[in-house]
């Protein structure tokens, strides 16, 4: 169960001045009167604009957006399946419970309510707009993901004296560490355009959360309020692959997890926590990344030294193997299979099967699977391949994976890949007694999988042999270990087809 | 003049009619066999090409014709082919769809005399047109064929001469063989015995059979008091000491019709040696045809007894209704009732995978591992150690003649019954080592149970649809997440809360719950205090070696299992859930409840507390985030505010709204916290139960839940860790104003005090209603504060609760119940000692409605 949040968003302008060029200019420049309250409708509530102080020496706007739930639920609602008039509360709880969505509120509003003095225009005082002022903004509570530290990297470079606190989740469990805003301070001499540009597009970038009812013109939108400084910042790459990716295919993603998010609802934990067999950002785990590679040259070596024409990629997740295999016309039929639906979705997109000639697509099939059970349709191939899957299976379920493949499925040839977790050592990223990625139940010794991989070839009838990947290091081994299973040669003739009391005949 | 002819049809049979064009063979059908049972190739022509003469479509027709029969057969129904059949070759295709779905073939030709179908089709005018040659070629098709149909594998043949002769025939439709589905014992079913003739007796005293003895003392058979019938498996002979002996007892008593038998590939390889084949003296053939040879001077026509025997035996029988099939080596489902060579062959010989093993012999098939039929198939064949159940079979060969033992098998009781071999009679060729196919280390489930769409037959609530997706996901979590299928019993079901209440300040209030079961006419219910934290379920085992032998866990120490509600384990490390099994452990064999439910195993449902153990990721990005960015936000909010209004800004409004946003800020932030406190290791984990959902043959869904709760106080009294803790409830009578005033009052003070609410349940657990549907096992009704934590700090303000009261329950009540008769099924079927597949696939479809659209704040 999630709460529906609501989204507590303020922040303050502040302009100091003097007689001559009184603070108060502020009003004009925001077309907004000092005396006044006044209040803006935006598509997720009413935005208020007041001033809590206003002399010549210093003038403070506050802009208070009251964010409306149920106009955020009612935006949900429709993209997801409805159901007798209750908004699909999963998607609507997905997209709307995090209370970091108030800097694409935020920029929203400052967007609705202050769209002139974002465009620099102000025809009472054009020469102030056009001019540096002395501004301080204050946003109390800043969703940043990258913490203090990326708040000043990317306020700094714009001129900003940064300050940048992070908040305590809960002074009662201080065990539980800081929470992911920040209270935000920046001074400085820019024109209030500027700044106002800046807020615009940096913070849904710092916030990085994904909305998806953002518009398809983003880019543009990028390009026209980063003008003038986005194109020398020196985080350019990150700002922009941030700001447009909270755009990219998220109505899509959303959907596709729709079914796992409603799981991870009722049992209390994060969708992440489940929904995390695909990592879109990285092909691999490792760095130096080659090793990937060297690992798909060595299964296709062992494939093709062992003849396999039909081929099985078990556990294929974004399909590079099947990818890879596709390339080699000996390879007549892959059959890639994956328990996550969201890594077939994505294999499928990656290998652009939809797009693919029918001949060649005849090749290749991508099924959802489980090897925790006996799936009648892997039976009779030549070959399967277990790249980097062992390790995601927690030890007691092992024995259903290598009953389902090597005693039910009994392909001719199984290659294994894992992890040697005596390699582990030589990851410098990799902080000692750490698996290498957050998935893996269990990493194993050269020893260990030996020991497995050969009780496995005895108790199914196959032979082993063991192959390293990448450099064999003299005293911890080769990153990866890699095992070849043959299935012992049958000595099936015809007329062993019955039992042997019945030969006699 | 021709007399009146019966033509016996096979219930389950593919019927050819075979005749020219005009020999009224549509008639014949009509009048003889069900509208739907027949198949007219006409009809086919007609639904491709809407001509049913139009010949340039039959091929396409013909293709329609196959497909249907082949449905048909499959699905076990008599068929009847109404089209010329006048060519071998569109026979031959029939005869292969017989023996593709394994059942009789059976000709009837109805032999006209040309100018007959002549004249009959120049009278009806869509075949007037008909030119005479066809009449002419399909009769001389038809006498080419006549003496070849039993060749051609027919395994009846009717002809029938002359209209007179079509005109009187009458069908007479007979029970197959096999099909014994009258006879419903009560069965002594004896496993492979192999001339153990001493143990044989033995074994049939200790099942209470009298036996009967010639005057040589021979025993000749064999009569229980109570009138049961034993049924062998098969393997009579061969190997053993008195494999004629073993012959004679069963032949005698199935002659006086106390026993069934089915033969073992033994008994055919015997049966073809008597009849003089050349077969090979090995497996111990030597050793009976020598004990033959021994006798045949005194019993000269013995062997011709025993051949008459071997020959009348059916490869297999379906009995007790359809419930029981017993055959020599094991029979898939779709070959129950079936006769064909393969049947006969699988049932005999088994299937084998083709390899062969270590010692030359043959790989067999694990044919059991994929079995699903409801029937429960006993047999033999295949020696083990020891028998087990696995997919509702069971194999009784556990190797008598190697030394092990001879069992039976008492059906329905499903008792096992034994003894020992009183030696090793015959060295077997390869160690008895190995356990019934699939054994208990690899026992997988097989993903046709489980992936996509499907339908799951519930005894309280029908069929329970699954759709594809939501199986999709539910594959996903339970295979990367869930503990092992085999200690994953019972997923709870989601409940629904009470309807929404219109008391002012209230979204959810205890009248509202009464209110419904009153309408369900329930009068006793019960409010169980609702826990502080996570949905648990736990099963306790008495010891690692009952969790063994009930559930076949083979992982070292696993003595039970504590999993969420989406089946994941509550602990990564399983020593600290072994560590919680062995206090509830302690507390059941203090309570003394092991003898009291004749369990060695518990099923409970529980809470397991703090909230924060498990959903602390979720509590700090998702709660603790909301109170950090409100505790953040109002101060510099209210104090700008306040600056304005000191200025003389018109803000007095928004001011006291952001005040009280900040007061219903701050007490979310305190209805979050009461479900969080610190633990360290055990040290402040707590575990509620509040039902034992099952024990060893018996689920206790229906134990009204004051008896539960009962129960469940005898076992936190006996828990003195502190670890387990009791559940507050009351009874209240839904027709009393009193009782329901009590029952409110309650509801006030438990959520006053910080509460989370109640449950409100039924006294009587398993409740229907006045039209005969379920009632709601339970309804949640949450305490006031609580619901900030689901519906925002703000929902108590008048216009958001107005919004809020129209939330929509429908789906989520159809969906408790849903889930709720599938737990239930879950259980009965645990209880029953189904197959693992059978219980998961209900606990599975748990899980994949528990993703289905549903508002997830009821």
């Amino acid at each position: 169960m999630k709460p529906l949040i609501l989204v507590h968003v303020f922040l303050t302008i502040s302009l100091t001045g003097n007689d001559e060029r009184p603070a108060t200019d502020l009003g004009f420049l925001l077309h907004k009167h000092p005396e006044k309250a006044q209040a803006f409708s935006t598509s997720y509530g009413d935005a208020h604009v007041f001033y809590p102080e206003a002399s010549a020496q210093i003038c403070t706007a506050a802009l208070l957006l009251e964010v409306d739930p149920v106009a955020l639920v009612r935006r949900a609602k429709g993209t997801g399946k409805d159901r007798g008039g209750a908004p699909d509360a999963a998607l609507a709880q997905y997209v709307n419970d995090r209370p970091y969505a108030a800097s694409s509120l935020l920029a929203v509003a400052l967007r609705t309510v202050f769209s002139s003095a974002l465009r620099g225009e102000c025809r009472t005082h054009p020469e102030r707009a056009a001019a540096p002022l002395p501004l301080r903004i204050e946003v109390p509570v800043l969703p940043a993901r990258g913490g203090a530290d990326l708040v000043r990297a990317l306020f700094e470079p714009l001129g900003w004296t940064v300050g940048a606190e992070p908040i305590a989740l809960d002074p009662q469990f201080p065990e539980w560490g800081d929470s992911r805003y920040v209270r935000l301070t920046l001074e400085g001499e820019l024109r209030l355009s500027d700044a106002l540009r800046h807020l615009y597009v940096l913070l849904p970038v710092l916030d990085d959360s994904k909305h998806y009812w953002i518009s398809s013109d983003e880019v543009d939108k990028l390009l026209r309020f980063g003008e003038g400084w986005l194109e020398n910042h020196p985080e350019q790459q990150l700002i922009a692959s941030r700001y447009l990716s909270r755009r990219r295919a998220l109505t899509r993603q959303a959907m596709e997890r729709l079914e796992l998010a409603r799981l991870a609802d009722a049992d209390d934990i994060e969708v992440e926590e489940i929904d995390n067999a695909v990592d879109e950002s990285t092909d691999t785990e490792e760095k130096p990344a080659p090793l990937a590679a060297q690992r798909r040259d060595a299964i296709l070596e062992a494939l093709r030294s062992a003849g396999a024409a039909r081929v099985l990629d078990l556990g294929c997740g974004q399909g590079q193997l099947v990818g890879e295999l596709l390339k080699d016309v000996r390879f007549s039929e892959i059959v890639g299979v994956d328990v996550s639906v969201r890594a077939l979705h994505t294999a499928s997109r990656r290998l652009r099967l939809e797009q693919m000639g029918e001949h060649r697509a005849a090749r290749v099939k991508l099924l959802q699977g489980s090897l925790t059970y006996t799936d009648t349709r892997l039976k009779g191939y030549d070959a399967a391949v277990l790249s980097e899957v062992i390790e995601h299976l927690d030890l007691p379920r092992l024995p259903a994976l290598e009953y389902a493949v090597f005693g039910a499925a009994r392909p001719g040839t199984v290659i294994v890949t894992t992890p040697n977790s005596e390699y582990n050592v030589r990851w410098e990223t990799l902080p000692a007694g750490h698996v290498r990625h957050a998935d893996h139940r269990f990493e194993w010794t050269r020893a260990e999988f030996r020991d497995w991989a050969d009780r496995v070839a005895q108790r199914h009838g196959y032979h082993v042999a063991y192959v390293p990947v990448g450099p064999d290091d003299p005293e911890v081994g080769p990153p990866t270990q890699l095992a070849a299973f043959t299935r012992k040669s049958d000595q099936t003739s015809p007329t062993a087809q019955t039992p042997k009391e019945e030969s006699a005949a | 003049m021709t007399s009146k002819r019966t033509l016996p049809v096979t219930d389950l049979s593919l019927v050819v009619l075979i005749g020219a064009t005009g020999s009224g063979k549509s008639t014949f059908a009509a009048r003889h066999f069900k509208p739907t049972e027949i198949l007219s190739s006409d009809f086919c022509r007609g639904l491709v090409s809407d001509d049913e003469n139009d010949q340039g479509s039959s091929r396409d027709a013909f293709e329609v014709l196959h497909y249907i029969a082949g449905k048909r057969l499959a699905a076990g129904r008599l068929t009847v082919i109404d089209a010329t059949s006048v060519q071998s070759e569109s026979r031959k295709q029939l005869i292969g769809l017989a023996r593709q779905y394994d059942v009789l073939p059976i000709a009837i030709v109805l032999d006209v005399p040309e100018q007959i179908c002549a004249e009959r089709n120049a009278a009806r005018p869509d075949r007037a047109g008909m030119p005479k040659h066809v009449v002419q070629r399909h009769q001389r098709e038809l006498r080419r064929s006549l003496r070849g149909l039993e060749r051609e594998g027919f395994r009846k043949v009717h002809i029938l001469r002359g209209t007179e002769e079509i005109d009187d025939a009458e069908i007479v439709l007979e029970r197959r063989y096999n099909d014994l589905r009258h006879l419903s014992g009560p069965f002594d079913i004896i496993g492979d015995i192999h001339g153990c003739r001493s143990e044989l007796e033995t074994l049939l005293n200790k099942l209470g059979y009298a036996l009967e003895r010639d005057a040589a003392g021979r025993p000749v058979g064999a009569v229980h008091p109570l009138g049961r019938t034993a049924v062998f498996v098969g393997d009579l002979v061969d190997r053993g000491p008195d494999s004629p002996g073993v012959l004679r007892l069963v032949m005698g008593m199935v002659a006086a019709g106390s026993a069934l038998c089915v033969p073992g590939n033994h008994e055919n390889k015997l049966g073809r040696y008597l009849k003089g084949r050349n077969v090979q003296h090995t497996h111990g053939l030597a050793e009976t045809i020598e004990q033959l040879d021994k006798i045949s001077g005194e019993e000269p026509e013995f062997a011709a007894r025993a051949l008459e025997f071997i020959e009348s035996l059916v490869s297999h029988y379906v009995l007790d209704e359809g419930k029981l099939v017993v055959c020599h080596a094991g029979l898939p489902e779709k070959y129950h009732g079936r006769t064909s060579g393969r049947v006969r062959s699988h049932a005999l010989y088994g299937d084998t995978t083709g390899e062969t093993d270590e010692f030359g012999l043959p790989v067999r098939y694990p044919w059991a591992e994929d079995y699903r039929g409801r029937a429960t198939v006993v047999y033999g064949h295949t020696p083990v150690p020891d028998t087990s159940w696995i997919n509702n079979t069971i194999c009784l060969d556990t190797g008598a003649v190697f030394g092990g033992k001879m069992t039976a098998l008492r059906w329905p009781e499903r008792e096992l019954v034994d003894v020992p071999a009183e030696r090793v009679w015959y060295e077997p060729v390869k160690p008895l080592v190995t356990e019934t196919p699939g054994g208990h280390d690899g026992r997988p489930l097989d993903l046709a149970d489980v992936a996509g769409r499907r339908a799951v037959e519930t005894s309280q609530h029908g069929r329970v649809a699954v759709r594809e997706e939501n199986a999709a996901a539910a594959l996903e979590v339970m295979s990367r997440f869930a503990v092992d299928p085999r200690l994953l019993a019972y997923l709870p079901p989601t409940m629904s809360p009470c309807a929404t209440s219109q008391e002012e300040g209230y979204l959810e209030h205890p009248h509202e719950a009464f209110a419904a079961y009153r309408a369900d006419g329930v009068r006793q219910v019960v409010c169980e205090e609702k826990h502080m934290g996570s949905r648990a379920v736990a099963l306790v085992c008495r010891d690692a070696e009952v969790a063994r032998a009930r559930f076949g866990v083979t992982e070292p120490g696993v003595s039970g299992a504590l999993h969420t509600r989406t089946g994941r384990p509550f602990f990564d490390d399983p020593a600290v859930t072994e560590q919680i099994l062995a206090r509830l452990r302690e507390a059941v064999t203090t309570a003394g409840l092991w003898d009291e439910l004749e369990t060695d195993w518990l099923l409970l449902d529980a809470e397991l507390m703090p909230w924060s153990l498990k959903a602390s990721g979720l509590l700090r990005r998702q709660y603790a985030a909301v109170g950090a960015a409100s505790g953040a936000v109002f101060p510099g909010a209210i104090a700008a505010l306040e600056a304005a209004s000191a200025r003389g800004t018109a803000v007095s409004d928004l001011l006291a709204r952001q005040r009280g946003r900040a007061t219903d800020a701050a007490a979310f932030t305190d209805a979050y916290r009461r479900y969080c406190w610190p633990t360290e290791g055990l040290d402040g984990v707590r575990l509620a139960p509040f039902q034992i959902l099952a024990v060893q043959g018996r689920s206790l869904a229906a134990l009204p839940h004051d008896e539960q709760l009962t129960l469940i106080d005898r076992l936190v009294s006996n828990d003195p860790t502190g670890l387990l803790q009791a559940t507050r409830r009351i009874v209240v009578d839904t027709a009393d104003e009193q009782s329901v005033a009590a029952g409110t009052e309650w509801w006030l003070e438990l959520t006053g005090a910080g509460g989370e609410g109640m449950v409100v349940k039924p006294l009587q657990a398993l409740v229907r209603g006045g039209n005969g549907r379920l009632v709601q096992p339970g309804i949640k009704c949450r305490g006031r504060e609580y619901l900030r934590i689901i519906y925002g700090p703000e929902y108590t303000r008048p216009d958001n609760l107005t919004k809020l009261r129209s939330r929509f329950l429908g789906h989520k009540r159809s969906l408790a119940l849903r889930e709720y008769a599938l737990g239930l099924e879950a259980l009965d079927r645990l209880s029953a000692g189904e197959p693992l597949w059978r219980v998961h696939e209900a606990v599975f479809a748990v899980l994949a409605l528990e993703s289905e659209p549903v508002d997830p704040r009821l």
